[in-house]
């Protein structure tokens, strides 16, 4: 980074230059290229972005929020003719304001606005590469955080979104008025794909709907994907005319190449499964092209969030799971893990609230609460539904159900397989004690207060919800979490 | 067996008074109820036949009571659900479905598998009960 970025005599920001001084060769200062503009009215039609950055000491906040504008769309180190040559004042995204974040002493709130042309119809590849591009390796930055994004309707639109969503899943599997239950098969490596088989079966039979392989699942020595395939759709359509329900395990065909992809779905396709799994860490070119597989082959498409924590957890640098939530929406996945709240993975309620909101709802209101920066419409794309999953068990149901209501997977992994009375007496219980729940507050009951006395009047039918209730009952994960509200005291849940 | 279709399978038959509390919820949501049978409750048969229309200008429960006790005196050996139906735009769908007539005896499903290249199967779920014609399946 050169001197003259960090130091000019020059007070604020830097005024604006005429047309010779601006493109004479040597270096100006970013906001002195026109990347800072407190004057400018976003447009409807463009993309906007909220960063929170934490410039170097000696760097101006103004002259931080313009690099970065600069950085993530036409600009680089020094003055270059060449912009001359094309509509620069158009392509240059610009920081139009800056504010200081909340009860913190070097961090500030960006928000840059660019214009639609800067952008590829229908890739978050080419979107994530200017947006997140260089930018975060620039040095007169010591962190940056990617918060929200506004995508206009316009852009909205060039993308397919999920390939099944909310509605049409419920309509395919016939479930409708509660949270789905589903599990991950434990332990998640080792078994051999004759036991696999076996726990698929006893969860669903028991009541789940879905069970799931983990995100590290492909085809190891002990068990090679064909065999996991077809032990598991033994498994689930045994379950399914055990029940007469519609059942589903989410078949992971995570691989090295998009060919081994394609080979694992279609083979997933052909024997009948509902839908297939693919892991945040394919990346988004691959997670779009299953998108569109999925679309093609009527295919629910669960995508597991693994690789997320690197970069959404701190609040100083990286990207808000609020964006890659947002990110994905676009890309199109039926279903994303987005946190419990109560379990033992992190999450402060209005934080994975927020969250759900930009999955399901179709218009977000600003939401500073829950970190929502901006408005957002979404322009008729379907709804994903968000999957809660770890450390989360049936003595919580009341607190699963007020924090994220309705729609949504509750996976119940050790809470299932781990029950003294085994896998399907464990399965029992997470659905009685649900389907007990929605009755309630169907009912009017206050679920939040009376939580506790409704499933002990549920487990006095049903056993293995006493089990379950007199196992975990008093289980719970009550740490601080990193990311949380900067505009209110943070909650923590009882 | 005992199938567990529907939102409230795993509870204990829901009483009347139950039924009907979903139904005041549904309604004060401004959800339309409708009254469905059948006797072939095949996981993937979605029409089951429609006991008169969804009664969308009916905002009392009473009304949908009434029609859930004609649907139980003239198939009292069916299966028949309650569906609550969302207009909203966005949804367009059903937001709750119960159970709230089975038969005395639920005969359940075969698994038929028939053995495919390779280890592959097809699957086909079927119901011992539609081996005897529409109408004579239960009781």
């Amino acid at each position: 980074m050169n001197q003259h970025h960090t130091s000019s005599s020059t007070g604020g920001a830097g005024a604006s230059l005429d047309s010779a001084d601006r493109y004479a060769a040597g270096v100006l200062k970013y906001a002195q290229m026109g990347y800072w503009d407190p004057d400018y009215e976003p447009k409807e039609t463009d993309i906007l972005a909220l960063f929170r950055i934490t410039p170097q000491v000696g760097v101006d906040p103004e002259e931080a929020a313009a690099a970065v504008a600069g950085e993530s769309s036409t600009a680089t180190w020094t003055v270059v003719w060449t912009d001359r040559l094309t509509a620069a004042d158009t392509y240059r995204a610009k920081a139009y304001r800056v504010e200081p974040v909340p009860g913190s002493q070097d961090q500030h709130f960006a928000w840059i606005a660019y214009d639609l042309d800067l952008f590829e119809p229908g890739s978050i590849a080419n979107l994530t590469a200017s947006i997140i591009g260089n930018v975060f390796g620039f040095k007169p930055l010591k962190a940056l955080r990617l918060e929200d994004m506004r995508f206009p309707a316009a852009f909205v639109k060039t993308f397919d979104g999920p390939p099944t969503g909310i509605v049409v899943e419920r309509e395919r599997l016939d479930k409708y008025g509660r949270p789905l239950l589903g599990a991950t098969t434990k332990p998640k490596l080792g078994l051999s794909g004759r036991n696999y088989g076996r726990v698929v079966y006893e969860a669903l039979r028991g009541g789940l709907d879905f069970t799931k392989d983990d995100e590290n699942i492909n085809s190891q020595p002990f068990m090679h994907w064909r065999d996991r395939f077809l032990f598991c759709m033994e498994a689930v359509n045994r379950a399914s005319a055990a029940t007469g329900e519609v059942k589903g395990h989410y078949l992971n065909v995570t691989a090295a190449t998009m060919e081994d992809m394609y080979e694992r779905a279609e083979f997933a396709r052909d024997l009948g499964s509902v839908i297939v799994m693919i892991d945040l860490v394919i990346g988004y070119t691959a997670i779009q092209s299953m998108s569109k597989w999925a679309r093609r082959n009527d295919m629910i498409l669960h995508l597991h969030r693994a690789g997320h924590g690197t970069y959404t957890r701190q609040k100083t640098h990286g990207v808000s799971f609020r964006v890659i939530s947002k990110w994905m929406r676009l890309a199109g996945v039926d279903h994303i893990h987005a946190g419990t709240v109560v379990g033992k993975l992190e999450g402060d309620p209005d934080m994975v609230q927020g969250y759900y909101d930009v999955l399901r709802e179709p218009h977000n209101d600003e939401n500073l609460r829950r970190g929502i920066y901006f408005e957002q419409d979404w322009a008729g794309l379907r709804k994903v539904m968000p999957v809660a999953s770890g450390g989360i068990h049936a003595g919580q149901m009341h607190q699963l159900l007020t924090y994220l209501g309705e729609d949504v997977v509750l996976q119940f992994g050790g809470g299932t397989i781990g029950h003294p009375m085994g896998i399907s007496a464990g399965a029992t219980a997470n659905r009685v004690a649900l389907e007990a729940m929605i009755l309630a507050r169907n009912e009017g009951r206050d679920i939040w207060e009376e939580g506790p006395q409704i499933l002990a009047d549920a487990a006095r039918d049903c056993s293995p919800l006493k089990a379950a209730l007199d196992t975990w009952g008093e289980i719970t994960f009550d740490y601080t979490s990193t990311d949380t509200p900067d505009f209110v005291p943070t909650a923590t849940p009882a | 067996m005992r199938i567990t279709q529907g939102t409230f399978s795993f509870l204990p038959d829901l009483t009347d008074d139950q039924i009907r509390a979903q139904i005041e919820y549904s309604l004060a949501q401004g959800w339309a109820l409708s009254v469905e049978y059948t006797d072939d409750p095949h996981p993937r048969n979605t029409y089951w036949e429609m006991f008169g229309m969804p009664m969308f200008d009916l905002r009392d429960a009473a009304g949908v009571m009434a029609e859930i006790a004609s649907a139980r005196a003239t198939f009292p050996d069916h299966y028949i659900k309650v569906n609550a139906f969302d207009s909203t735009h966005g949804v367009e769908s059903l937001r709750l479905s119960f159970i709230v007539n089975r038969p005395e005896r639920e005969p359940g499903f075969a698994l038929v598998r028939e053995e495919a290249a390779g280890r592959s199967i097809r699957y086909t779920v079927r119901s011992y009960a539609v081996d005897r014609p529409e109408g004579e399946r239960y009781g």
